[in-house]
């Protein structure tokens, strides 16, 4: 056989072993990685309301789980306000929700109860330097002031835009809150550059890593615009 | 009998296989004295978790492409070695990465970024060409788990300065700081204010540029106790 022959053997025989080992782990793991994926999502969920469940951080798997089944009621709305029946929260991909025109997008919205307290976990999705961010924020019966916030991201790098979901410092900045401010009108909660100014409606940013942090402002500004119809059709804000 | 097993032991570990294993840890260290995988230690090293994460990822990675590459040293057609030397390396960091996503999906999160860097580290790269190329399969691993290990352990050096000056923690254990969650606390009246009130957490050292000056320092400590490093000419 000649050299070439010999290289073209060589190669698809190589590329097809490394293959078919890749497709065949991939496979074999892909229940893990769902099952995980959704554990995670719904962990994340819960943990908005850290301040208030101080344990929730070190829940395991079934744990998450059962606080769900017992405790959470999970809905979609739609962009008029209305509950789409039907569906579950955690059907709702954001990121192809994303994608839809405004009118046809759905929402996800998680209602903790217990005893008699309240709590509305709303999703939001964005962009931060490198790719997507998301969070889940909690907010108290009066659909206003916020309890707590939980943000995650794709790809933003350790240490500088990542702290948005592992500095507590940072993120515990968010609790206590408010998204409306003195007159009643929506205005979401800002992340400022260079130190908070109205402490009402403002948080610090991250030294290092201002286009995250005005990532989670636009996210949050535009994201939780959208629960509003629902809030005030169903009499949360009045 | 006994003289045999300590003669198959020596060709196990002998004195040149040790030497393979301990070499890259000083004497001839990927990060600095050759001078590569710079731009991923410059990255990766902001916290102490990941930084051990990944010198484990590179470990594997670099032990068995420098076994597999060894294995097909005589087959592998000359034109093409590069190519085939990348597909053994990307297969395996796509291993690692899928087993991660598997085993402990938070880790994974935070190090999704990382791990496929791996891929265009040139340490392993590096070691395919000037070791895996021309060395017979067991001591080719060896020189793997070696020079992975001689990178991780920079890398978490670095990683234990620049997370503690940089943010008063290490692997996420808080140490000194302005708030009450840290065991120094700077802002505290009395004893502690007075001792350690000037002191603040430096974020450029967070960030990547800083990790530059590190391994800058650190390669001028290694050079200024092991003098055969030092070039003369």
């Amino acid at each position: 056989m000649s050299d070439t022959g010999k290289t073209v053997v060589f190669v698809v025989m190589l590329t097809g072993v490394c293959a078919l080992l890749l497709s065949g782990m991939y496979s074999v793991l892909k229940p893990i990685h769902d099952f995980n994926k959704k554990v995670y999502t719904k962990k994340q969920v819960i943990s908005s309301l850290r301040t208030e469940l101080e344990n929730v951080g070190d829940l395991n798997d079934q744990q998450v789980e059962e606080l769900f089944k017992s405790k959470v009621k999970e809905l979609v709305i739609d962009a008029n306000g209305d509950v789409v029946e039907g569906l579950s929260a955690e059907a709702v991909e954001m990121d192809k929700e994303a994608k839809k025109p405004l009118e046809n997008r759905r929402y996800p919205l998680y209602v903790y109860e217990d005893g008699g307290s309240k709590r509305y976990i709303m999703g939001v999705r964005g962009k931060g330097l490198w790719d997507a961010i998301w969070g889940y924020i909690a907010v108290k019966e009066d659909g206003k002031s916020v309890v707590g916030v939980a943000f995650d991201h794709a790809a933003e790098t350790p240490g500088l835009g990542a702290e948005i979901k592992d500095n507590k410092a940072w993120y515990g900045q968010f609790a206590g809150k408010n998204l409306y401010d003195e007159a009643g009108n929506f205005t979401s909660v800002l992340v400022r550059k260079g130190g908070a100014k109205n402490d009402r409606i403002e948080v610090d940013g991250i030294s290092g890593a201002t286009i995250t942090a005005n990532g989670v402002s636009e996210m949050m500004q535009r994201g939780l615009a959208v629960y509003t119809p629902y809030f005030k059709k169903a009499n949360v804000i009045k | 009998m006994a003289e045999t097993a300590v003669k198959n032991q020596e060709a196990w570990l002998g004195k040149k296989e040790r030497k393979l294993l301990t070499d890259p840890l000083n004497d001839n260290n990927p990060i600095t004295v050759q001078v590569l995988g710079i731009c991923s230690a410059l990255a990766v090293t902001t916290m102490v978790v990941p930084s051990v994460v990944i010198s484990i990822a590179v470990v594997f990675v670099c032990a068995f492409a420098n076994l597999i590459i060894s294995l097909l040293r005589n087959s592998i057609p000359k034109q093409v070695r590069m190519i085939v030397q990348l597909v053994v390396i990307a297969t395996l960091v796509t291993v690692v990465e899928l087993t991660l996503k598997a085993m402990s999906f938070d880790l994974y999160k935070q190090l999704t970024v990382y791990i496929g860097l791996i891929i265009t580290n040139c340490i392993i790269m590096g070691r395919l060409e000037a070791f895996a190329m021309a060395n017979k399969p067991w001591r080719s691993f060896l020189d793997g788990v070696g020079n992975g290990l001689g990178y991780g352990a920079i890398l978490i050096i670095v990683a234990v300065i620049k997370e503690f000056f940089g943010k008063g923690t290490i692997a996420g254990f808080p140490i000194i700081g302005n708030t009450t969650d840290y065991m120094i606390n700077t802002t505290a009246a009395g004893w502690q204010g007075t001792m350690f009130g000037w002191y603040a957490n430096n974020n450029l050292m967070v960030l990547p540029a800083s990790a530059m000056f590190v391994i800058g320092v650190l390669i001028w400590i290694q050079r200024s106790y092991n003098t055969k490093l030092v070039d003369v000419s």
